[in-house]
């Protein structure tokens, strides 16, 4: 069988494919997080005003930016599925490994269910357009995480291929927008006087309320590293493809901000639904209005699909250390995916997509990211200081360590106490919730991992031990 | 149309859904469990990736 390994002592095993080249890595990353281009950051314009909006798109590109290269160099390393939970494994100790591999199942299933969410609230204002109202949502909200599942269950380079394209035309949709309003193709022209006419309608305080949101802009992006088992090339292919995907969303933000609030009084971006959408629909353009009506459906698609992916290899990959029931971390002997995973986390996403509204969904999936962004911060000293740069070879290292670990800290604290003004009952919520995931997994489930079996980077001994 | 629609999509997840059931079913009644679960984690650094200086 070709999908099968022989080791060294005879016994044959499965393992995932590895088929995947640095665009695909691009797709999984900038696939996820474009959705947020398209929808969401724009609660950051309504919280504080158009001058607070744009601080909090440059300020999680700062904070995204330390995550891109800190995440770049530890996953260029620690190549396996899995991503930050396998680095936490490895680098921190099990307890901490544990609680990284559930904030990835929980942020990315929650991104997921928000996904086919807005996919429902799309098809239904499309029906309301054409005087259907009162569209039931619940069946497309299904058939999309249905259909994106199988695909995912059928294969990765299938489905990071169907990403790359849906992505690219959903990034091109935002530039095409762009270059048509700046060439006139705009009924409206922009219109920027609030910025001095009531340049911070809630203060300085509005500022840092916006940054909650402002997240919104690249959530996800350090999702390409869950793809760490399954490129040719982990140490040159990781860290390209996530450079490449926080370039292009630090690009594609901008841009959508300018067009956006240029084109949309800020009172009523902040409330709206589908921000590039509905600037399209003001230039009073058809083909503009179809195109970003094509890229808010596919970025949505796309980074549903990417979610079910990511999540379902954190699932496999603590499944198959034994932090979770090891019939998990199957690997299908003809697809080469992690299939039982994939099918289990789909029953979760419906729940969570048919029964909460999305707001909670979309906060419960930013604090779990903020917790894995707060973890990569010790980690990476850890890291330095375990492992120097004279005694592993790393893909890329990261420049001005420790700085932009400084800096990641800082903004992750900020923004805790921008979602803690909004959303503090959630947040101390999720904390009590892994806490007792925690205390069951050090009483409980620890006993089942097979303790030798899980360090498998053929690293030296790090300092200190 | 919409309706129609509407009945189209519950149809097509019940099939996606039903695909990946009777999938799942074959595969774990055809193979070994012991074989379906035995990934190991570091086999593409064995083979590929060598961290040393």
């Amino acid at each position: 069988m070709e999908n099968v390994t022989s080791t060294a002592a005879g016994a044959e095993r499965l393992r995932l494919a590895r088929v995947l080249g640095p665009a695909h890595v691009w797709a999984l990353g900038v696939g996820i997080v474009l959705v947020g281009e398209y929808m969401g950051w724009n609660f950051s314009v309504g919280k504080g005003g158009m001058i607070a909006g744009l601080m909090a798109c440059w300020v999680a590109g700062l904070l995204y930016t330390c995550v891109a290269m800190i995440d770049s160099e530890v996953t260029s390393t620690v190549a396996a599925a899995g991503g930050q939970y396998a680095q936490a494994k490895h680098i921190v100790g099990p307890l901490m490994a544990f609680n990284v591999g559930l904030f990835l199942v929980m942020a990315y299933t929650m991104l997921e269910a928000a996904n086919a969410i807005t996919v429902g609230f799309l098809l239904d204002t499309v029906a309301g357009m054409q005087g259907q109202a009162g569209l039931n949502q619940q069946p497309f909200i299904v058939l999309s995480i249905m259909f994106l599942a199988w695909l995912n269950y059928r294969g990765v380079l299938a489905t990071l291929t169907f990403n790359l394209v849906i992505t690219a035309i959903a990034f091109i949709a935002i530039i095409a927008l762009f270059v048509s309003v700046q060439l006139g193709a705009s009924a409206v022209p922009l219109d920027f006087s609030a910025i001095t006419s009531d340049p911070l309608p809630y203060g300085w305080v509005g500022i840092v309320a916006s940054l909650h949101f402002g997240l919104w802009y690249y959530l996800g992006i350090e999702g390409t590293c869950q793809a760490a088992e399954e490129v040719r090339s982990p140490a040159r292919s990781l860290p390209y493809g996530t450079m490449a995907g926080i370039m292009t969303l630090l690009i594609a933000a901008t841009m959508t901000w300018y067009i956006c609030s240029g084109l949309i009084p800020w009172e009523y971006l902040g409330q709206a639904g589908t921000p590039l959408f509905d600037a399209a629909r003001i230039t009073g353009n058809t083909g503009l209005m179809v195109l970003l009506f094509v890229g808010t459906a596919f970025a949505t698609l796309a980074s549903a699909n990417g979610c079910i992916n990511d999540a379902s290899r954190a699932w496999f990959s603590m499944s198959r250390d034994r932090y979770l029931p090891s019939w998990f971390g199957a690997v299908h002997p003809v697809y080469r995916t992690p299939y039982r995973a994939i099918v289990f986390l789909v029953p979760i996403a419906l729940i969570f997509a048919l029964g909460a509204p999305l707001d909670q969904v979309v906060t419960f999936s930013i604090l779990s990211g903020l917790l894995g962004y707060t973890f990569m911060t010790f980690n990476m000293v850890m890291f330095r200081n375990k492992w120097p740069l004279d005694k592993i070879k790393r893909g890329y290292v990261h420049p001005f360590h420790p700085l932009p670990t400084i800096v990641l800290l800082i903004l992750c604290s900020t923004a805790y106490f921008a979602v803690f003004l909004g959303y503090g009952t959630q947040l101390s919520a999720m904390m009590c919730f892994y806490i007792v995931a925690s205390l069951w997994f050090h009483f409980r489930r620890y006993k089942f991992v097979r303790r030798g079996d899980q360090f498998t980077m053929p690293w030296p001994k790090p300092n200190g031990y | 149309m919409w309706n129609i629609l509407e009945y189209a999509a519950w149809a097509l997840s019940a099939l996606f859904g039903l695909l990946m059931i009777a999938d799942l079913v074959r595969i774990d009644t055809t193979y070994d469990n012991e074989l379906l679960i035995s990934s190991r984690e570091g086999e593409i650094e064995a083979t590929a990736e060598r961290h040393e200086i």
